[in-house]
């Protein structure tokens, strides 16, 4: 799910200007795939799929599957077009030292929106 | 472009309210009917521009949009520095009919989202002979809180940037951009712990989920309106106040939970046969 994102986040001037104060080490679950994303001023330079043995992060967003599917789904499903919405519903739980990602929450959001930009061929 | 003036007048009323000497900026624009419209929490009057520039609302209504206190223009009151911000329902439906009766309103309609949205509904409880009609938007009884709220007021954190980041979510995906971002703007302007202050009303003393049983929407006319993509006030919040109160609601299609700043065009194609019906309702009683 995530094959694309370190390439989409990286060629979004926009994403990386508002970035640019970012570095840090977060990870993503996918069902129990980790993957240890590192990103350096808003850049991704590495998506690091697991599992690790002593995972180093300072946050994780962990949802299943199905979870992820329905917030990066092309077509947008109420309910479900917001990780705050997830986070609501108890579908994604955001854990570990929340502070690169909250005082970075708009650029983080870009970067998780990156990663269902699925219809870039219409 | 040739430069133009919007028809809407801003002013800045003093008056007493709650019990202290205020100064709120209040704007307006069109005439008729008195709608006074309350903007969400950790923003400002200025969400409703999209209605005092529209002519087919203000050919017969009066539009009316106040910043609340510590919103926007408005000021907080003098020694503000020395207390945290903390909207409660006593306090927010005094103001409201303070305000009003500043204005010299006679029998507005009132029309709030989000918090202004809940707090329409203490007021449908309340006070049901001061208003012609109530018009609830992105109203529910009540909302849990669902993140740490003291993320959105500390000292390395940005507060504007957080608490947009907080409610960006909230606009419809289908959102145009422009709207998308002016109702992010203003979260951005918001003052520090302003946000967070109006938040307590909305996630903890608003909650008015035991008394919707005694509103009737026999005594004073309640529409509802909700965004299809609000998950904050959800639809099924809606729907559960329409229950039990009768009030008459309608899901909105491509819209989240700031449908006047984030698509006005869309929001007012729904909110029209609304204020026609209110504007008739008044003629035919009027008779």
């Amino acid at each position: 799910m995530l094959e694309r994102l370190a390439g989409r986040v990286n060629a979004d001037a926009n994403l990386l200007r508002r970035g640019k104060h970012v570095t840090t080490t977060f990870l993503i679950a996918v069902d129990n795939a980790d993957h240890i994303v590192r990103i350096e001023h808003g850049r991704i330079v590495s998506i690091t799929p697991g599992p690790f043995i002593t995972p180093n992060y300072s946050f994780a967003l962990r949802a299943a599957r199905d979870s992820w599917e329905k917030l990066w789904s092309p077509v947008p499903i109420p309910g479900y077009t917001d990780i705050f919405a997830l986070v609501k519903k108890k579908l994604l739980r955001i854990e570990g030292d929340l502070h690169p990602f909250m005082s970075n929450l708009l650029y983080f959001k870009g970067v998780l929106a990156a990663a269902g930009h699925t219809q870039e061929a219409a | 472009m040739s430069p133009r003036f919007e028809p809407a007048i801003g002013r800045y009323l003093h008056l007493d309210l709650l019990g202290r000497p205020h100064r709120l900026y209040v704007e307006e624009a069109g005439q008729g009917v008195p709608l006074l419209c309350l903007h969400t929490a950790g923003s400002d009057g200025r969400q409703y521009r999209g209605l005092l520039n529209d002519e087919r609302i203000t050919r017969n209504y009066r539009v009316i949009v106040f910043d609340m206190p510590w919103h926007g223009k408005s000021s907080p009151p003098v020694g503000w520095e020395n207390e945290d911000y903390r909207l409660t329902s006593r306090d927010y439906v005094r103001m409201i009919l303070e305000v009003s009766a500043a204005l010299g309103l006679d029998k507005p309609v009132v029309m709030g989202c989000s918090i202004g949205g809940r707090i329409v509904l203490h007021l449908a409880h309340e006070h049901p002979e001061t208003f012609r009609a109530i018009i609830g938007l992105e109203s529910s009884p009540k909302v849990d809180p669902y993140y740490d709220v003291s993320w959105l007021h500390r000292p390395d954190v940005h507060g504007g940037e957080v608490s947009a980041g907080i409610v960006s979510g909230l606009v419809a995906p289908t959102a145009p951009d422009d709207g998308r971002w002016e109702t992010l703007w203003h979260y951005m302007q918001s003052g520090p712990g302003v946000f967070k202050g109006d938040l307590y009303f909305y996630m903890i003393d608003g909650d008015i989920s035991d008394r919707l049983d005694h509103i009737d929407a026999r005594r004073c006319p309640l529409y509802l309106l909700t965004g299809e993509y609000d998950y904050s006030c959800t639809t099924e919040g809606t729907l559960e106040v329409a229950r039990r109160t009768g009030a008459q609601a309608v899901i909105m299609k491509d819209l989240g939970h700031f449908p006047m700043s984030e698509n006005p065009e869309k929001f007012i194609a729904y909110l029209l046969p609304v204020l026609e019906e209110i504007r008739l309702g008044k003629k035919a009683s009027a008779a």
